[in-house]
């Protein structure tokens, strides 16, 4: 729908342009309609060769061996790789130079997989729900320690399944090497205690890590568990300031006990994004 | 510490205000004439859209900044807007400008200027402003110490300077410098050249990508080393063809940056991407994690950034365990001939958004002159490597102790910020802008982008070659539509009188538009990642 209200709006200005004296009304014509094509195909053509329409893009792609999980994380980075799971939340859709983007946090029973900034009309984007399947092929990346695929494209798998992962309580993995084994999963944290977001201040939250951004940004908070501090997110793109876990982080105080759950994103460490909170009883 | 991209909404916002400002018949706003006297018996309250570097002490200069400037003028309350990024402010900016709802006071870069400029009577020149005897650049009825216009760094307020008028203030400058792991120079057999040069830089990287058998690097050890990341590649592009007199663009906005330089210094990335010598941000992560890390020598950032730059950086993002300790060396970006060093001028300019009430500008004009007091001035030109804009700060005795007391603490003295803010300093005359025009920051944004694909494509193992290169200006040039930009923003061409069916065709057109803008506004962002 969106692409075509904007063909249309592109078309209404052409008729604008050539209502104007002294214009070149078939020049504006010509180049209104090479540029809404371009607007639509051309950054992924350059990376991928394939169209960025998401629905062509499954149908003109060459069936790719779906890798399990396992595979996956097995594969060298910067290799194309294809995978198969279920969407589990995404980020806010948007539109980047004419091509539609969203990122998308996955997980199938094998594991977990972020899905950055895949290309996506805003059709799409508003199919992309909790428990859709879906096949995915881009290039495995790493960016600060967090393993994901980019410059990525998908179609829907009809297939009947759906799969909504069970949060893993990942509280006792805290501060260990195992926890990066479950990295994109979506985990609880129980029974942890809310340390000031900074030394010295009373404050439980931050607008953004450091206290510099404003309502809207991202939330960072500090949560200690067996007397070990770690920090925690509420990335805005995926849970904005009307959600109510950002309206919950905003509330919280320093010595409340808190339950949590979010995905286990990674930036030079774990960085969970967290996308509920309850203050215990 | 982003590279703004553009959404639809700001294409479309452009494209939008590009067919109402050529076009007669639509509802315009006044030009701004500056009143004879601020009225102070009435109230006005203004806002402030302020970036910051993610930097808390910036935050807290500019609440302390309103703070004193309403202690000054009770009457004038500022609301202060925070911004991380200079896109977010573009686009926010692009979508309020349809609905009238612009701040009063906005940091921006020119470059962004010239877009809103494309609105009629959308942003106030400010010569007039400049130039008034009671409330100009030390006017006799400031209630501050501001500077006088030939305080303020003429190359600087240059920058602002659009079509012959200027549409902003400069209000704080950097360049980009290249932080060195001088322990790994060192170590490789090398010895920093008193100039860098891009054949040093290239050759240095070389050696440090080399391997044992086992996968592991020589350098450190480790199976992480990436010698060479560049932060920003429009920079990067833009400098390497600055440096060599190759084409960007002209002043009149006509592209030129699709020549046989810009594909050497394509082949050149490729080369030393596939020896795994070069990286970008975009790519693989920020530079100063991996310099802090011992994973890199060489990273090119802003002055800007330099305080996360280095072993005892007051600012960092990594793990304490993963940092290392290194000798940190900061300098001037790699040059072609360092005999003739170039290097480009960056940083936030204030613009003036204009407004049915003149009073209410004047307001504005004056909280914008009071930012570029000492007081404002010095003390955010601490908090990381920036210059100060005006002769009056810079010269001040109190910016001066500042400067020579770098290194006596790694806070307020960090010695590679103040290093990094002295490069500017001793290399004003051999910075420089690329022009500004309706269409520049899409450039921008392709410049970085041709570099951007090629790393991408050699690290994927694919052919770069002249069909590729060929494929990959194609490519670039419609996504970024650097076909449809071009001359000055300030030129409006008379396109004589317009006629009734087209009159009505924008009037309704002018309604969907506002609509429209809203709509996509709620779900258009610019930035790649956050953090």
């Amino acid at each position: 729908m969106k692409k075509s209200l904007c063909a249309a709006l592109l078309l209404s200005m052409t008729l604008a342009l050539a209502g104007c004296a002294g214009q070149a009304d078939t020049t504006a014509e010509t180049e209104t309609t090479e540029d809404s094509t371009a607007a639509e195909t051309t950054e992924e053509t350059a990376e991928t060769e394939e169209s960025t329409d998401t629905e062509a893009a499954a149908e003109e792609t060459a069936p790719a061996e779906v890798m399990t999980h396992e595979e996956y994380m097995a594969a060298d980075v910067d290799t194309q790789v294809t995978v198969e799971s279920y969407v589990q939340a995404t980020q806010s859709w948007w539109d980047d130079n004419g091509q539609g983007k969203i990122t998308v946090y996955a997980q199938s029973e094998d594991g977990a997989y972020f899905f950055y900034e895949l290309a996506c009309s805003e059709e799409d984007a508003a199919k992309l729900t909790p428990g859709t399947k879906i096949r995915v092929t881009g290039y495995k990346s790493e960016w600060s320690g967090e393993i994901e695929i980019m410059d990525g494209t998908f179609e829907f798998v009809d297939d009947g399944e759906e799969f909504i992962a069970e949060p893993l309580d990942v509280t006792e993995m805290l501060g260990t090497d195992e926890l990066i084994n479950h990295q994109n999963e979506l985990a609880s944290f129980t029974g942890l205690t809310v340390e000031p977001a900074a030394e010295g201040s009373d404050a439980a939250f931050l607008y953004s890590y450091d206290g510099s951004g404003s309502d809207g940004d991202d939330l960072y908070f500090n949560a200690s568990y067996n007397g070990q501090t770690y920090t925690f997110t509420v990335e805005s793109y995926l849970c904005d300031n009307t959600t109510d876990v950002y309206n919950a982080v905003e509330a919280l105080e320093v010595g409340q006990t808190i339950d949590m759950q979010g995905f286990l994103y990674w930036y030079e460490g774990v960085n969970p994004h967290i996308t509920m909170v309850t203050v215990a009883e | 510490m982003r590279k703004p991209g553009k959404g639809i909404a700001a294409l479309l916002g452009v494209l939008c205000l590009g067919l109402l400002s050529g076009c007669h018949g639509q509802r315009e706003q006044a030009a701004f004439t500056v009143p004879e006297s601020f009225d102070a018996s009435r109230d006005y309250e203004i806002t402030f859209w302020a970036k910051n570097d993610t930097n808390i002490n910036q935050t807290e200069i500019y609440k302390q900044a309103i703070a004193d400037f309403q202690e000054l003028y009770p009457n004038i309350t500022v609301n202060l807007r925070l911004y991380t990024d200079y896109g977010d402010i573009y686009n926010d900016v692009i979508t309020n400008i349809s609905t009238g709802t612009t701040p009063n006071v906005c940091i921006t870069y020119p470059d962004h200027i010239a877009t809103y400029m494309t609105g009629e009577n959308v942003v106030v020149p400010l010569d007039g402003l400049f130039a008034d005897e009671k409330y100009g650049l030390g006017g006799s009825e400031l209630l501050f110490d501001g500077p006088k216009q030939e305080e303020i760094v003429q190359q600087f307020l240059e920058e602002c300077s659009i079509g012959g008028y200027y549409y902003a203030v400069p209000y704080m400058r950097s360049t980009e410098a290249c932080y060195i792991n001088k322990t790994y120079v060192e170590a490789l057999g090398y010895t920093l050249p008193e100039t860098l040069t891009w054949d040093f830089i290239w050759e240095v990287s070389e050696a440090a990508a080399e391997k044992n058998a086992d996968g592991t690097y020589k350098l450190n050890g480790g199976d992480v080393m990436i010698p060479f990341i560049y932060k920003s590649t429009d920079n990067m592009m833009i400098q390497m063809l600055k440096q060599q007199g190759a084409g960007y663009s002209t002043e009149t906005g006509d592209i030129q940056i699709f020549n046989d330089t810009t594909e050497e210094i394509l082949y050149t990335a490729a080369e030393h991407t596939e020896s795994g010598a070069f990286s970008t941000f975009k790519i693989s992560g920020y530079p100063a994690n991996f310099l802090n890390a011992g994973q890199c020598v060489f990273a090119i950032d802003s002055t800007a950034g330099a305080t996360w730059m280095g072993s005892d950086a007051p600012l960092v993002d990594i793990a304490e365990e993963a940092l290392v300790d290194f000798e940190i060396e900061v300098m001037e970006i790699p040059q072609y001939d360092p005999e003739n060093p170039q290097m480009i001028s960056q940083g936030p300019s204030i613009c003036i958004f204009n407004k049915e009430d003149p009073q209410e500008v004047l307001a504005s004009w004056l909280f914008t002159q009071y930012l570029l007091s000492n007081e404002v001035q010095i003390a955010y030109a601490q908090t990381e490597g920036y210059v100060p804009v005006t002769t009056k700060a810079q010269n001040s005795e109190e910016y001066q102790d500042y400067l020579s007391r770098a290194g006596e603490d790694d806070d307020t003295y960090y010695e590679v910020k103040i290093k990094a803010s002295q490069i500017l300093l001793d290399h004003m005359d051999d910075t420089f802008t690329t022009p500004v025009f309706n269409g520049s920051t899409s450039l921008r944004d392709a410049a970085g982008q041709l570099i951007e694909e090629v790393v991408k494509s050699v690290r994927r193992k694919e052919t770069v070659d002249d069909a590729y290169m060929e494929n990959l200006y194609a490519e670039v040039q419609a996504l970024y539509r650097l076909n449809e930009y071009g001359g000055p923003a300030e030129g409006k061409v008379d396109l004589g009188p317009l006629p009734g069916t087209a009159k009505a065709l924008l009037g309704a057109l002018a309604a969907a538009w506002v609509l429209i803008l809203l709509y996509l506004a709620v779900s258009s962002r610019s930035r790649r990642r956050k953090l």
